[in-house]
């Protein structure tokens, strides 16, 4: 085994493009497990935590550029009234210890279905920055998965960021587990509302062979919302309309029975979830507006 | 491979490393360091945590080369000479030991959170420790632990002033 560790990030992207067989390393919280139990032997490691670029995050034309190497608890300490519904997952990963090293750009780069990161990136419309010693070039998040494990990276790409515009309305999150710590989800929900766009983004995880949108269940909410003009004049939703967003929700997912749970129980929790999520969400855009 | 760092106090330099090695094993079984356990090698269990420039962490998710140059204090850098660190009497006192595998790894995991949070409430407590698992169940008296360590350290604070 080859342990490379760039101290720049051009450093970085050259040894990728020498090397693009070689396993980045940033937390370590998922490449040290498959080394530590003899699962995985990569040829070559490409440590990204001496690369100062990859810990910042700053404001790019309206947007939010944050570093591949910023880890969940500076997610959560930094960026939590800005990102609140990527700072709900990030709470819910691991452990404190797993947190302090853990990040999302290594969420990305396994690209699980059950990423934890994952659904808030994709309810809220976030883009995934990649780079190679050819260039930069950046792919929204509903593009980058590709199927279990796989993303849309090419061999000697490295995942520089993520931009995501911060919250301008309510966030939710909401994962299915049997403990309240330490669980990979069993499914995941996550929910933007947009006023200013007044779009409704969505996210489910590990319900389906990669993280995904409820695009219907967005339009139909959307609608919903239109219709009765409630953005303007915030009154409660109809049960009828929720329940019919849930079940969007949950048509959208193509879950399966695995360890964690079966199918049916994964579509009967989503719909809950996107139920609960939007009433959450909604009160407190209706307690805002009243204000 | 070689690295680096300075552990409890101390630069030791390491030499002949595996390059997949996590800093577990270079605590445990290069540099004579065994307080930190090794249970899981996967992060769940929380015994072998250990600061790291200053941060929680599971020294087993941390690649010996990726500690090169840091710093690091084990559970055997919390003593002062002969004298227990005031987490580890709590511990004692209140019998936050069964078999004792965990209480390394509960006893940094608790030195962290006593410094964040010097009051913690109950389930503060627990989300500290959620990634610190007892098998043998103990977690009450592990809880008292926490809260007695809190009181000595806020007593011995005021004192302190």
């Amino acid at each position: 085994m080859e342990f490379l560790q760039p101290s720049t990030w051009s450093e970085a992207l050259q040894m990728k493009s020498a090397h693009p067989e070689a396993m980045p390393i940033a937390g370590g919280t998922d490449v040290m497990v498959g080394i530590n139990l003899d699962r995985q032997r990569p040829e070559a490691i490409i440590d990204l935590t001496r690369i100062h670029e990859l810990t910042e995050w700053g404001m790019e034309a309206g947007s939010l550029r944050i570093g591949a190497g910023v880890t969940y608890s500076r997610i959560i300490g930094e960026l939590g009234v800005r990102l609140p519904g990527l700072a709900m997952a990030s709470r819910t990963v691991g452990s404190p210890q797993i947190r302090n090293r853990g990040t999302v750009g290594g969420n990305l780069g396994s690209a699980s279905p059950a990423g934890d990161a994952h659904p808030p990136l994709l309810a809220a419309d976030a883009v995934v920055e990649l780079a190679s010693t050819a260039g930069t070039r950046r792919l929204a998040a509903r593009e980058f998965f590709t199927g279990p494990k796989r993303n849309a990276m090419k061999k000697d790409e490295l995942i520089a960021a993520f931009l995501v515009a911060p919250a301008n309305g309510p966030q939710q999150f909401s994962k299915v587990g049997t403990r309240n710590a330490m669980v990979i989800a069993v499914c995941s929900f996550a929910l933007s509302l947009d006023p200013a766009r007044r779009h409704i983004g969505t996210g489910i995880g590990s319900a389906a062979p990669t993280p995904v949108i409820a695009e219907e269940a967005e339009r139909f909410l959307e609608g919903v919302l239109d219709e009765g003009g409630l953005w303007e004049k915030p009154a409660p939703v109809e049960a009828s309309a929720l329940a019919r967003f849930g079940e969007l929700v949950s048509a959208a997912a193509k879950p399966i029975d695995d360890v964690r749970g079966t199918a049916a129980y994964r579509r009967h929790a989503l719909a809950v979830m996107a139920r609960r999520s939007f009433g959450w969400a909604w009160d407190e855009y209706r307690a805002k507006a009243s204000a | 491979m070689k690295i680096d760092c300075t552990v409890n106090g101390r630069s030791r330099t390491v030499d002949g490393l595996w390059e997949g090695e996590s800093l577990l094993s270079v605590l445990r079984d290069r540099m004579q360091l065994p307080g930190s356990k090794n249970a899981c090698e996967q992060g769940e269990c929380g015994s072998c945590s250990v600061y790291l420039d200053g941060a929680l962490v599971c020294a087993c998710l941390v690649l010996g080369g990726q500690a090169n140059g840091r710093t690091i204090v084990t559970i055997e850098g919390l003593m002062s000479g002969d004298a227990l660190h005031a987490v580890q009497q709590a511990f004692v006192e209140a019998g936050a030991v069964q078999c004792g595998f965990c209480t390394p790894g509960l006893v940094v995991a608790t030195h962290d959170l006593l410094n964040r949070v010097p009051e913690p409430s109950v389930m503060q407590i627990r989300e500290a420790l959620a990634g610190n698992i007892c098998r043998c169940t103990g977690y009450a008296k592990i809880i008292e632990a926490v809260q007695l360590a809190a009181l000595r350290m806020a007593v011995h604070e005021r004192t302190a002033r």
